[in-house]
């Protein structure tokens, strides 16, 4: 525990809190709640689509605050920030993979899309030789 | 051992000192090991709450316009006291922690009790934004029947509102549990049991109520604030 860079804060807990904690844990509140007007306020401006661009960056903003000086990590051992932002990293690892399926899916299985009945034309699968189908609900592929 | 023993933080056995556990060598070891639990457990809260996060992403990308309408439903003067009454609540629990560090039982046991007040107002204005939503049909799936709702719409206004009560409900029951352990530390700080040499029960559960209010903090914006 000694060994890492930090031991001179990371064992602060033992040596009691620092003197600023409660000028620092007041500041820190007065912050929080006025990013709460800001990302309220924000939502009442159309900003497009950067509207949730703006409220998440806020957000994270709050989140770091609370976590770096109400959770302590700011002066804590490094492992324990590092646990959280690998639970956040799995989090972005899932959503990148099921933005992929969606915005992807739709290219990959051509056959999900339902054509005109009027041309009555199929694009060729790959390696498959061009085939002209009349049915097209064919439902080998749902 | 003798009771005479001088060095506790070494000892093997039988040490005095009635909050060090014996497979423990230091009372900062026993503390950090403690915490890093305590953090893993967090990260996995935060993978519960994170599918349903990335889950309505998904679901707000494929019915936008439903969405946008179904969340003008929400209250969002209620939304954003109820996010100013859970950050003053990890404010006194911070506060509170401070105290135990400082060995000032009075404050720790006053924090303490604002925080859980905290928590039951959160409930409360709950209790009417979820008693404003059932009386005007705003429900999840199959139980959504509000009136003016465009019948092509139904499905996705549906949808948000069973992310809705899932995800806000599942904090509730978040806030719930919190209430449920702040107030087991209130007693034990009551009957004395918390100061600078062991606040550890204090420290963990400020850090479940932190997520608690860190979840809250992203639930608000994308639940109440998309556009």
């Amino acid at each position: 525990m000694s060994t890492n860079a930090h031991s001179e804060t990371a064992s602060s807990h033992a040596h009691g809190p620092s003197p600023h904690a409660a000028k620092i844990y007041i500041a820190v509140l007065l912050a929080l709640l006025f990013l709460t007007l800001v990302t309220v306020g924000a939502s009442y401006v159309d900003l497009g689509p950067a509207n949730i661009v703006v409220a998440i960056l806020i957000a994270t903003v709050k989140a770091s605050l609370v976590g770096l000086f109400f959770m302590h990590l700011i002066h804590d051992r490094p492992i324990n920030g590092m646990i959280l932002i690998t639970g956040f990293m799995f989090l972005g690892l899932l959503l990148s993979f099921c933005l992929l399926d969606i915005d992807y899916r739709p290219h990959l299985a051509p056959t999900n899309k339902v054509y005109p009945k009027a041309s009555g034309v199929m694009p060729p699968e790959p390696g498959k030789a061009p085939a002209v189908k009349t049915d097209n609900t064919a439902p080998e592929h749902h | 051992m003798s009771t005479t023993t001088v060095d506790l933080e070494h000892a093997d056995h039988g040490h005095h000192d009635p909050t060090l556990q014996h497979h423990f060598a230091t009372k900062d070891q026993q503390f950090d090991t403690s915490k890093l639990g305590m953090w893993l457990f967090l990260a996995t809260e935060i993978m519960l709450f994170g599918v349903l996060f990335v889950a309505f992403g998904l679901s707000q990308a494929k019915w936008p316009d439903e969405f946008k309408e179904a969340h003008h439903h929400l209250q969002r003067p209620l939304g954003a006291l109820n996010t100013i009454v859970l950050l003053i609540s990890s404010w006194t629990m911070v506060m509170g922690v401070l105290s135990a560090q400082r060995g000032d039982k009075k404050k720790l046991t006053m924090y303490l009790f604002f925080t859980i007040l905290c928590a039951c107002i959160f409930l409360g204005v709950k209790y009417f934004e979820y008693s404003h939503k059932i009386e005007e049909g705003l429900l999840p799936g199959k139980w959504y029947s509000y009136h003016a709702t465009a019948p092509e719409h139904v499905k996705g206004a549906s949808v948000f509102f069973s992310f809705y009560f899932m995800m806000t409900g599942l904090h509730g029951f978040h806030i719930l549990g919190g209430i449920v352990v702040l107030t087991w530390i209130l007693f034990r700080s009551m009957k004395g049991e918390f100061g600078p040499n062991y606040f550890t029960p204090v420290d963990l559960s400020g850090l479940y109520w932190h997520l608690v209010d860190l979840i809250w903090i992203y639930l608000f914006p994308l639940l109440y604030l998309i556009q």
